[in-house]
């Protein structure tokens, strides 16, 4: 296992680059150079410098504490989606599979219905019952994360449940929802662990993309979707502004995929079912 | 057969286009933020509306120009009665609708009678209540009567909402619509651009475009870069942000001008703890205007101490009444039993300068314990919780209509503020025709909400049009809603 | 055969009525007054009673939500209250340009991303692949909006070979209609390509690694042939599956793109219709929407039931 891990050194960078940034956003839970909502319009568009490493944004905030606190907000609203996703999709994904007949249609037509409804439409509607923020991001990206590992669960437990030791398992005595639990879940946990991966860096990206809309993080709290749509205006007088948030995104989302792919080739090589989740990002 | 027509149409195009640019264009295509919803600006309150339609496709019986004054319009000239409540309009002979239809002194009772009527759609019918009737003496004469003397009311029934409709047409306006301007309708193409041609017959004096495109484009960055590359001629108010990328660049203009919009920080009165004037003081002195106006309009919003419009000649400057004063404020709370400051929210409709002085303001309250939530909402949520139920504690709104200082008299209004004195003035300053009379009575009312600090004062918006340095004739100051076309034109 | 694309079908409209009824629940619960929206602030009330009167918002949820189903079933699906159009109109209008969009969108992903994982599949393990690979990564990583921007600065400001955005119908001027999507067609394209090379890319390399392909090439086969006689077929199966969900998520998804090139697509007519609380639009847009993913995706199904028989028999 241990050598596995070794031959991946795009597994390794991933994952610490990963890792890198989610410690970055959860030190500003308790740390940040500047407080974010510390606004000074005399000291805005500084260029960066000790004081502030990565400059100020149009209201004079310090940049570094904004993208630690925005790398936060992305990363909790794409890993929360993924609770919400894997929370009811995995169990409707194993339903599936263990019960067949009419379960298995019905959560195949709610699946359907959770990929036939635009994540965008959904965000808006949302935006307009609950207001804008945040917690509609995580849950329209949660809506469409849900067929995604149901899919996913369903696929990986038809695999299993023909095994020998599922079958000796039933004969054993063992009801079907005792089977999925402990014989199946165990099972396709590697499949559920690289699909989140995936579905993370879809969700920040995600994220962003509502954000910049208007529909996503408010002020003032941030996101790096939020930081991008306040910086586009000023891309021509102060680029840096989108720039830094820009990349930041994109770093994470890379660094998250080649942790995916790196975590896929180790745990199951034949898994392809990620790419479909991956799609709306 | 049909492709190869309709290439080669394609391609003629292409050739007019180029051979245009070549000579004077008297084409303009307009960047504008917001598509309007409906084209009959005589039943909604969308801006977008007047922004296309007013003065080009309607006219009403007098006519707003650039710095708010009124002019004549359909009505050549009029006279007023000795007591103020008999209106006689002369109406211009020759005039049609761009249906052909003529234009009479009947289309003018049709169409105030639709504003007045029990099922009427006006967006500012209350702007008309005073009319107690309409009659036609002669095809080009039209009496009008009042209920009582209204100060306004030329200027008044020179807004978008009153601009003169026919019986015919009138009921198709929101899709096709139909007036007497300068500029007929051509076609809409919705979610894109609306097209108007110059109307052939037009009655008064023969506008220099013939051609007029309003391109909608919601994304500010999208329509700097529309400028940018030409694909837009200018655009009426753009934002205050990017102006750098035109102010030094000698291919376009920057105007800078006036709008009627008292941008405040609306205060329910009537709810604890606004209801105390040391609470509404204390947040006085701890709202930083400058800082506010820097960092909402980079500087180009104007301060405002009260609910008036600085280029107003009725105007006196009351920004200082409560100056920024941290301690000041602290020590108002205090005395007002709240020396460790409250929680209260803060809803925030979707537009910039609102996003961003709630932010400035909620950092600066938070230094006198005033810890506010900011909640951003939609327009129609915020429509109905904050302006139609009253359930807020601040909002932050522009109010764009002209010398409307007259909603403080309204118990009912949103902000909750019930002031028997103030009402009393209101009363004699709408009895008032007297100016110098009127100006003092203004003036007196402006005193008061000030030092109330009914609201949180803080600035009036400026018009910032960006247009290419070769257009001359558009509108510096935006007294009504509009983007007027009628004096625009291209020069070398 | 037959019974399967029964059954596939009453699933597409059992899909199809909830999800109308959970639209239609899910509008009527919208906060704000859409006559309060189009008349501002200064309206009396009697002007807002006069108005939601007129757009029949007082009548009852249940015939509300009757009489749109009814009258969508005799294809009429309604007035826009804001637009006084009807609904069917404007959103044939739109579908003129999104639909367009997305076909090429589709097809520059479909020429780009293909042969590059064609490509790198064929190299599997060296430099190029590598380097492909990572350049695929950096396509799913880019925000297209922010794509977007950049191509607008590059193509259009800077070298202004084609409009910033905005649409000329078809009718008017073809050649300038398509001048207008080519920059959005591109920002949304790019990503989905990286996409369906990786996809592509991965179905061959497993592919490659069966049985039935080493017994071809044990017959005599170059690696090519058996590759190209036996395995594309196979490696067509997940890149199907992606091109259907490509399709449904461009021809919804494209609200961002549409709004950074100012063009009239469905997205952007949904979107403006929420904000003015046009509620017939929003909710027969909306289905109008949720019908055409759900029939790509029934499609999707039945093509699988026809490449691989095993399928028809489980969770149809």
């Amino acid at each position: 296992m241990r050598t596995a891990w070794m031959r991946h050194p795009g597994l390794m960078l991933g994952l610490a680059a990963s890792f890198a940034f989610a410690l970055l956003g959860l030190l500003s839970l308790v740390w940040t150079p500047y407080p974010i909502g510390d606004i000074s319009i005399a000291r805005r568009f500084a260029v960066p410098s000790p004081d502030h490493w990565l400059g100020t944004d149009q209201l004079g905030r310090d940049m570094l504490s904004l993208i630690m606190s925005g790398t936060l907000t992305s990363f909790t609203v794409g890993a929360t989606a993924i609770i919400i996703g894997a929370g009811i999709g995995v169990p409707l994904g194993l339903a599936a599979a263990i019960y067949g007949g009419p379960v298995e249609w019905l959560v195949l037509r709610f699946s359907d219905l959770a990929f036939a409804f635009p994540s965008i439409i959904i965000a808006i509607l949302i935006a307009t019952l609950m207001g804008p923020g945040a917690a509609n991001a995580v849950i329209a990206i949660g809506i469409f994360n849900i067929p995604v590992f149901a899919q996913v669960a369903r696929g990986g437990a038809l695999t299993i449940s023909t095994l020998d030791y599922v079958a000796a398992a039933r004969l054993a005595g063992l009801s079907r929802p005792a089977i999925a639990l402990r014989h199946l879940l165990p099972n396709i946990a590697s499949l559920i662990i690289v699909q989140a991966t995936i579905q993370l860096s879809v969700g920040i990206l995600a994220e962003a993309g509502f954000s910049y809309i208007g529909l996503g993080t408010q002020p003032p709290e941030t996101s790096l979707g939020l930081m991008l749509r306040d910086a586009q205006n000023l891309f021509l007088i102060h680029p840096w502004l989108s720039i830094a948030p820009g990349l930041a995104i994109a770093v994470i989302v890379i660094a998250l995929n080649i942790a995916g792919d790196g975590l896929r080739d180790i745990l199951d090589p034949r898994l392809r079912r990620q790419e479909v989740g991956r799609v709306a990002g | 057969m049909r492709v190869t027509k309709s290439l080669a149409l394609a391609s003629a195009g292409l050739l007019l286009a180029t051979s245009l640019a070549m000579a004077q264009s008297t084409e303009i295509r307009v960047g504008a933020p917001l598509e309007p919803p409906a084209l009959d600006p005589t039943a909604g309150a969308a801006e977008a509306i007047d922004v296309v339609v007013y003065q080009n496709v309607f006219e009403g019986l007098t006519r707003i120009d650039q710095n708010g004054a009124v002019q004549s319009g359909l009505a050549s000239e009029w006279t007023i009665s000795e007591d103020g409540l008999t209106y006689d309009f002369k109406l211009h002979d020759g005039v049609t609708f761009h249906d052909g239809t003529s234009f009479d002194a009947e289309d003018v009772k049709f169409t105030f009678d639709r504003i007045l009527a029990e099922n009427s759609v006006n967006a500012q019918k209350a702007l008309y209540e005073a009319i107690e009737s309409v009659t036609v003496v002669d095809p080009l004469t039209v009496e009008i009567k009042l209920s009582r003397p209204d100060g306004l009311f030329l200027f008044n029934i020179g807004r978008g909402d009153a601009v003169i409709v026919a019986p015919e047409s009138a009921e198709n306006n929101a899709t096709q619509p139909i007036g007497t301007g300068p500029f007929a309708f051509v076609q809409w193409d919705r979610g894109s651009r609306v097209i108007l041609e110059q109307y052939g017959p037009y009655w008064g004096e023969k506008p220099a475009l013939t051609k007029a495109t309003y391109v909608f484009i919601s994304d500010m960055a999208t329509m700097t870069n529309a400028l940018l590359a030409g694909d837009v001629d200018g655009t009426y108010n753009f934002s205050a942000e990017a102006l750098p990328v035109f102010e030094n660049n000698p291919q376009f203009k920057v105007l800078v001008g006036t709008t009627e919009g008292e941008t405040i920080l609306s205060t329910n009165n009537a709810k604890e703890p606004f209801n105390k004037l040391e609470v509404r003081q204390a947040m006085a002195h701890a709202i930083n205007r400058q800082e506010i106006i820097d960092g909402a309009t980079y500087g180009y919003g104007v301060p405002i101490g009260s609910h008036f419009a600085p280029h107003n000649p009725y105007y006196i400057d009351l920004t200082n009444t409560y100056p920024f004063d941290l301690d000041k404020a602290k020590e108002l709370l205090a005395q007002a039993g709240y020396p460790d400051g409250f929680s209260a929210t803060l809803k925030l409709p979707p537009v910039n300068y609102a996003t961003v002085s709630g932010q400035i303001i909620a950092s600066d309250f938070a230094k006198i314990g005033i810890k506010l939530e900011l909640i951003n909402m939609e327009w129609a949520q915020w429509l109905e919780d904050v302006f139609a139920n009253k359930d807020f504690d601040l909002t932050i709104i522009s109010h764009v209509e002209p010398f409307d200082i007259g909603i403080y008299a309204n118990p009912d209004y949103y902000f909750g503020y019930n002031n028997p004195e103030f009402q009393a003035l209101n009363e004699t300053l709408n009895a008032t025709t007297d100016e110098a009379k009127r100006k003092e009575l203004a003036q007196e009312m402006q005193t008061i909400i000030a030092k109330d600090a009914v609201n949180g004062y803080l600035f009036e918006l400026a018009q910032t049009g960006v247009w290419n340095a070769k257009l001359d004739g558009m509108w510096q100051n935006a007294p009504v809603e509009g983007v007027v076309l009628r004096d625009v034109h291209w020069v070398e | 055969m037959t019974l399967y694309i029964l059954r596939r079908l009453a699933g597409f409209l059992v899909t199809l009525l909830i999800a109308a009824a959970v639209i239609f629940l899910l509008l009527d619960l919208l906060p704000g007054d859409p006559a309060r929206f189009i008349l501002g602030i200064n309206a009396t009330p009697e002007s807002v009673a006069a108005l939601r009167l007129q757009m029949g918002l007082d009548d009852p949820a249940i015939l509300r939500f009757g009489n749109w189903l009814l009258g969508m079933f005799r294809g009429d699906f309604g007035m826009s209250q804001t637009q006084k159009l009807p609904v069917a109109d404007l959103i044939a209008a739109r579908m003129a340009v999104t639909l367009p969009l997305t076909l090429f969108a589709m097809v520059v992903s479909i020429v780009i991303g293909l042969p590059l994982g064609i490509l790198a599949a064929m190299h599997r393990g060296k430099p190029l692949d590598t380097i492909l690979m990572v350049i695929a990564q950096a396509g799913v990583a880019v925000p297209n909006f922010w794509f977007g921007m950049l191509l607008t600065l590059l193509f259009a400001v800077i070298l202004r070979w084609l409009p910033t955005g905005g649409f000329t119908p078809w009718h008017e001027n073809p050649i300038a209609a398509f001048r207008g999507l080519l920059l959005p067609g591109l920002a949304l394209a790019l990503p989905q390509a990286a996409i369906l090379a990786r996809v592509m890319r991965t179905a061959l390399v497993d592919v490659s690694t069966q049985d039935f392909i080493r017994t071809a090439r044990a017959k005599g086969m170059t690696f090519g042939q058996a590759m190209w006689r036996h395995g594309v077929r196979n490696a067509f199966l997940p890149v199907l599956t992606i091109l259907g969900l490509q399709f449904a998520f461009l021809i919804a998804g494209t609200i961002i793109v549409e709004n950074v090139f100012f063009l009239p697509g469905l997205g952007r007519l949904i979107a403006t219709a929420v904000t003015e609380r046009d509620l017939v639009l929003v909710r027969s847009a909306t289905i109008i929407l949720v019908l055409a993913v759900s029939a790509t995706m029934l499609i999707v199904d039945i093509a699988y039931g026809f490449v691989d028989p095993r399928l028809r028999e489980r969770g149809a």
